[in-house]
């Protein structure tokens, strides 16, 4: 039971909320959807459950029309940024809410809630209200509220985006058996973090200005961007993207020579490029190129440098804990062989897995 | 801006009850002056009731509060000279961005030339000074904030900034945009700044000085680095840190602790106690080639993409550890992998707790 969109279009105040969004969501598959805040995400998501009406396109559900397909026919589960949950039920009855709707017989609730509850890892909290759990354990609640039903169409949007990074973490470990043998179900999860994308996803769309710019296996549009915005959208801190020339075998950014040409490169014309270098992709070194620390970040267990380098700004992530104090001066060393080459439209050219001689197919 | 000294100073909300509980046990701490601290640790840990000290919202039930050397302790809050930034913004909506600015300097008469050229410079520094006629009510939340912080150091004898979840309301998306701003506010104006939130990932890139709180005392104070490297106890390495740092069960034969039957050196002295775990942190867990000191067989049991690297988790003498190797390194087909401990980033625990201190004369 697939679900395909095709060319669904919808403006709000001449502001493009969806633009020709084409996609096909494959039964059994988990989708990701990922884009910065406002890129039609939620927008996407409300239109697959029956919330939001377009200006136009179709949508349809094994070959029918799902446009039209009412809300309370259209078998969809969603979880939400917000915990939502019933704040005068129990853990059990939040969760065993839609069953009794749905008149199935109490021996069956009972043993769907159980097995719902015991994924999510809240059998011992069942007789709690939600005002008595932590955020975290709020979320599942809503989560295993969502998995009881076994429905066709399970949407997720940014479920873990309130959470704060320890609580995220963990339910990371564990996005494998809250997610796996949903059976045929259509499992569609947005994200604005590429580590969730890369860890969850079968594919990867990827949304920005309400178009789905690319879609594909993770690793496939994480090797091989179709532009810088998609590079930038990928990665965490995001691709570092700078404009330079290549002449005579090295790499310039204005008239500061910053590399070699690295053997992927080799075979491109002298000319004007935007080159894209992730932040792991830089060193400090002892010596190099001479740049200012304007700003330090810390993430979990990394720490994120942001450099300027004669007025160009780089981040920079080093493994590990680090004290570096703002306005330090440092040495950076670009890894050439790790460079991506867009053309001025922002198109990729070349990518570090692809060797010289063979252009992006597109 | 002042130093503070917090001496003997412990709190309950239940004196006299049967079952006396300490919010925050009785500890002792200086913040030294023109430095940041961030108070971080669940909820429940006493450090909200820590910056309620310092504000004097609380009156502590023991100890005294000293600072830059006078006892504050019976002064009420308005008498403190301290600046709060709270969870949710607190402005003058019926006032512009100017006259929120001005407001605290007005009530201290200043004249209004001194006002003028103050409230440009801070508004400078917060990117609000093209908007200072501007209703303040219109701005948004994040604007809103760093009013609320702006409003504190245009008094240029403040004795301390206190700042409590301050990003709560804000949008997960600029987070991160006015956290900047927070810090390079602060490194510009150097107040004492104490930040209190429940966010590793903020503590750790706003402050020089991370306090980890749990159960009503400091467990580890120490700039960030100091705090990954050498965690005091499991629950910060665990606490600090994305993946969390490993820890191990391992033997101790004679003088020798033991994995898996072969010998672990490590640069630390270990005490002789009955269980020791060591603790390693996943990004210093090294994928080898060849068998060498420190080097043992493991087996994956896992593997995660988190984009540039990957997190493997594999079996070593029947205990799951991580370890995080760059993607571009792929993961070795056979399952099998031999990983090396880095002696100097091995570090023992006994009870949850560190158990020594680094040997003096050890030449690593």
């Amino acid at each position: 039971m697939t679900l395909d969109a095709t060319d669904l279009s919808l403006t709000v105040d001449g502001v493009d909320h969806l633009k020709d969004v084409t996609a096909s969501f494959q039964p059994g598959r988990l989708h990701t959807v990922i884009g910065r805040t406002l890129a039609g995400k939620s927008t996407l998501l409300r239109v697959l459950a029956g919330l939001q009406r377009v200006d136009s396109g179709s949508l349809t559900r094994h070959g029918a029309d799902f446009l039209t397909t009412p809300v309370w026919r259209r078998d969809t589960a969603m979880v939400y940024q917000q915990f939502i949950n019933y704040p005068h039920l129990t853990v059990f009855d939040n969760v065993a809410f839609p069953l009794k709707r749905a008149g199935v017989a109490r021996d069956e609730i009972r043993r769907r809630v159980q097995e719902s509850l015991a994924r999510v890892g809240l059998t011992e909290f069942r007789r709690r209200r939600p005002s008595q759990l932590s955020g975290g354990q709020q979320q599942r609640v809503a989560l295993a509220r969502a998995l009881v039903r076994g429905a066709g169409i399970l949407l997720l949007d940014e479920p873990f985006a309130n959470l704060d990074y320890k609580l995220r973490e963990q339910l990371r470990e564990e996005f494998k058996t809250l997610f796996s043998d949903q059976g045929d179900a259509v499992v569609i999860y947005t994200t604005t973090e590429p580590a969730e994308a890369m860890m969850l996803g079968d594919v990867v769309l990827v949304m920005h200005e309400g178009r789905i710019i690319q879609t594909g296996p993770p690793g496939e549009v994480y090797d091989r961007p179709a532009t810088t915005t998609v590079a930038r959208i990928i990665n965490d801190p995001p691709m570092n993207i700078f404009t330079g020339r290549i002449a005579g075998g090295r790499i310039a950014v204005d008239d500061l020579q910053v590399t070699r040409v690295p053997a992927h490169l080799a075979d491109l014309p002298d000319g004007t490029y935007q080159f894209g270098l992730r932040a792991p992709d830089i060193a400090l070194a002892s010596a190099g190129l001479q740049a200012e620390v304007t700003f330090v970040e810390i993430s979990g267990s990394e720490t994120f440098v942001h450099l300027a380098l004669s007025g160009t700004g780089f981040v920079v992530q080093i493994d590990g804990v680090h004290d570096i104090a703002l306005g330090d001066r440092v040495s950076m060393r670009l890894r050439p062989e790790r460079l991506f080459a867009f053309d001025h439209s922002g198109a990729l050219v070349r990518s570090p897995s692809s060797g010289p001689g063979s252009p992006e197919g597109r | 801006m002042a130093q503070i000294d917090i001496v003997d100073v412990g709190h309950t909300y239940t004196a006299g009850a049967e079952q006396e509980r300490w919010a925050l046990k009785p500890m002792r701490l200086t913040l030294e002056a023109a430095r940041t601290y961030a108070l971080v640790g669940p909820s429940g840990c006493g450090k909200t009731t820590l910056l309620n000290i310092l504000s004097g919202l609380v009156k502590p039930a023991q100890g005294r509060l000293l600072f830059d050397g006078s006892d504050v302790t019976a002064l009420p809050t308005k008498a403190r000279n301290i600046a709060q930034v709270f969870q949710f913004p607190v402005i003058y909506h019926s006032m512009t961005v100017y006259e929120n600015l001005a407001f605290p300097l007005r009530c201290r008469r200043w004249d209004k030339a001194r006002i003028e050229a103050r409230v440009h410079q801070v508004a400078e520094a917060l990117g609000l000074d093209h908007r200072l006629r501007q209703p303040a009510r219109r701005l948004t939340a994040d604007d809103k904030q760093l009013i609320s912080l702006g409003r504190g150091l245009v008094r240029d004898d403040v004795a301390a900034v206190l700042m409590d979840e301050p990003l709560t309301v804000i949008d997960p998306q600029l987070k991160l945009s006015l956290r900047r701003r927070i810090r390079e506010i602060t490194e510009q104006f150097r107040p004492t700044v104490v930040y209190v939130t429940h966010d590793q990932y903020e503590a750790m890139s706003f402050a020089q000085e991370v306090l980890v709180m749990k159960d009503g005392r400091v467990i580890q104070q120490g700039t960030p680095e100091q705090l990954f490297e050498a965690p005091a106890s499991t629950y910060v390495g665990y606490f600090i840190g994305s993946p969390a740092m490993n820890f191990l069960t391992v033997e101790r034969v004679g003088g020798q602790v033991t994995l898996a039957g072969r010998p672990l050196a490590m640069a630390w002295d270990v005490p002789d106690a009955p269980q020791i775990q060591v603790g390693v942190r996943p990004e210093y867990v090294k994928i080898v080639g060849e068998p060498a000191a420190n080097v043992f067989p493991t087996r994956v049991r896992g593997v995660r993409d988190h984009g540039p690297q990957r997190v493997l988790e594999v079996e070593l003498a029947g205990q799951l550890i991580k370890v995080k190797t760059p993607r571009e390194d792929g993961v070795p087909a056979t399952g099998q992998i031999l990983v090396e401990l880095p002696r100097a980033k091995v570090l023992p625990y006994v009870d949850g707790h560190l158990a020594t201190t680094p040997r003096a004369a050890d030449p690593e």
